[in-house]
């Protein structure tokens, strides 16, 4: 009986099996192994060239421009964002129709990256652009957001956080649901102002959730591609150009596999070091219930 | 905390948030308001906000400019077929890993775990290249196979989900000599539809707003997905705004009527699919 369901077992992993070996290890070590040779992706000959591909990259002005947008689109993003969803679910959290502004702020989320660049790009517009209408009729003369180099990554910031916002709002919101009342009742006996229980209760019990929060959105900010590629198409002057898109860039428009496969494996190591900051920082920084 | 007074923080409270609710829809209504203008009306000086004369035809227009319908459709199949493939292989994988204990579960389940990491930028190259020397590429197989047969994070999920299940249960249809196979669809499957519904609906949106797979591995027009197409849309009639605003309004507008419909299930899915990740 128990061998028969080990063997039921082996037969009931195998379709996901076959996916792993075949979706992501092999293609894994493909990118590794690529990422030491010159290839076109097309001729059957592979010229072994050992690092070189990794300190091409580290010269290249375009992955240098890319990794430094990247750094600074997750910068700029990060803290808006975060600080935004926390607001929101905190304020929803005390109201009555929590379920009606939930709604409307989650509603950009279930939307294709695609669509949110289209719309983004008309209301950005910088002649006939909403945006810059709203601001002129306050007085305002607003930039070129999607053309101006100084200006476009943080157009890109604005467009990723009111896609996103709502998803980390939910999330947050879940997890202050699961702060038990109790604590708010003794604090606000002790005579605990609002600034005191949100520093002593609040943030320490909802630690978990945004440390897992922080940590998703940060990897998710790192892969930014979508936006950037239907807006600007990374411009003007790669003001807009992302890690991502140096990777699709190399691999489908100049066919340079292996700085590609480069470039992809040093984004595996930066989303590695997050991931491992995430499991061994969620051990110890964060406040766990007993 | 959750005094039923209304003060006045209260009051300033509910206007904030209605007027951060009115910036989160305002996108949205300036897209439908954008798509039922015509050039004049779109680049008109001082700005039109109502569309006066409204042009409807820039709908039917724009769904003959490019075959639309034809995207929905490949959309909609592949999605849906990813979906019921991916949670039948993964909820079988969750349950071999929970309950039938194999030799190696747990190295195999480490090995999944670990491929949780592995940022799918990493993998694209080579898989572009498993898909031309497999002679998939440009077919909607480049699409299908690698999300239907592998998601380690759907794996993980149905393993908890199943693993919460009382043993109990098990042990009761054993006795009764019902076989692996009997257990899982009768018993098993019943028992984590919630959960399979939640996990499908994420699985479902992926799948259909995803952007990156579908530009790498087609090339014809007429196996392009609603994304691709609008991505199409938006290179070849850039300066056109009502038309791609319209095909904008085409392209979200399903999904957003769905949205409005389940949006407590869908929004309870992704966050309960979004927390365990």
């Amino acid at each position: 009986m128990k061998r028969r369901r080990r063997l039921w077992g082996w037969v009931f992993v195998t379709p996901q099996l076959i996916g792993l070996i075949i979706f992501a290890v092999i293609p894994l070590l493909m990118s590794f192994g690529i990422s030491f040779y010159t290839w076109d992706g097309i001729a059957p000959n592979m010229e072994f060239v050992g690092l070189k591909n990794f300190m091409d990259q580290i010269m290249d002005s375009d992955f240098r421009k890319a990794l430094l947008n990247t750094l600074i689109y997750t910068v700029m993003f990060i803290p808006l964002d975060l600080i935004l969803a926390l607001m929101l679910a905190m304020a929803v959290q005390k109201i009555k129709g929590k379920s009606f502004y939930r709604l409307f702020y989650f509603m950009p989320v279930v939307t294709g990256s695609v669509s949110v660049g289209v719309i983004w790009t008309w209301i950005m517009n910088g002649d006939f652009g909403l945006l810059n209408t709203i601001l002129a009729a306050v007085g305002i003369e607003g930039p070129k957001w999607l053309t101006d180099p100084k200006i476009v990554l943080f157009s890109i910031v604005i467009v990723s956080v009111w896609w996103n916002v709502g998803y980390n709002m939910v999330l947050l919101l879940a997890g202050l649901q699961n702060i038990p009342e109790v604590y708010y009742e003794a604090a606000e006996i002790d005579g605990a102002n609002k600034w005191n229980i949100f520093r002593h209760i609040t943030i320490p019990m909802l630690s978990p959730t945004l440390f897992f929060v922080l940590i998703m959105t940060i990897i998710s900010s790192f892969q930014v591609f979508d936006q950037a590629f239907v807006m600007t198409q990374g411009g003007p002057m790669k003001a807009s150009y992302t890690l991502v898109y140096h990777i699709y860039q190399g691999a489908f428009v100049e066919f340079r596999m292996g700085s590609a496969c480069a470039s992809s494996v040093i984004l595996f190591f930066i989303i590695l070091v997050i991931t491992l900051i995430q499991m061994y920082g969620s051990k110890r920084w964060v406040n766990y219930e007993q | 905390m959750n005094s039923r007074k209304i003060t006045p923080g209260k009051v300033i409270l509910y206007i904030v948030l209605s007027l951060g609710a009115f910036i989160m829809v305002l996108p949205f209504l300036w897209t439908i308001l954008s798509s039922l203008k015509d050039m004049k009306q779109t680049f008109a000086v001082p700005p039109t906000i109502l569309p006066d004369p409204v042009i409807w035809e820039n709908y039917p227009e724009s769904l003959s400019a490019l075959p639309f319908g034809r995207a929905y459709f490949n959309s909609i199949y592949i999605a849906v077929v990813v979906t019921v493939v991916q949670l039948f292989t993964a909820s079988m994988a969750g349950y071999a890993f929970a309950k039938l204990k194999f030799r190696g579960h747990n190295v195999l389940f480490m090995l999944f775990l670990a491929t949780m990491m592995i940022p799918s930028q990493v993998t694209m190259i080579p898989l572009f290249i498993i898909m031309r020397n497999l002679g998939l590429l440009g077919t909607h197989w480049s699409l299908i196979l690698p999300a239907a047969l592998f998601n380690a994070f759907g794996v993980f999920l149905m393993r908890q989900f199943i693993a919460s299940l009382p043993d109990e249960l098990e042990e009761a249809a054993i006795i009764d000599g019902a076989g692996v196979p009997q257990i899982f669809f009768r018993i098993v499957l019943p028992l984590v539809k919630p959960s399979l519904a939640a996990f499908g609906i994420f699985v479902f949106l992926g799948q259909w707003n995803n952007f990156m797979n579908p530009l790498i591995f087609l090339n014809k027009t007429e196996t392009f997905t609603v994304p691709l197409m609008l991505n199409f849309f938006k290179g070849t009639y850039a300066t056109d705004y009502p038309l791609l605003m319209a095909g904008t309004v085409i392209s979200i507008l399903p999904v957003l009527v769905v949205y409005m419909f389940f949006q407590k299930q869908i929004i309870q899915g992704i966050a309960i699919t979004g927390m365990k990740n």
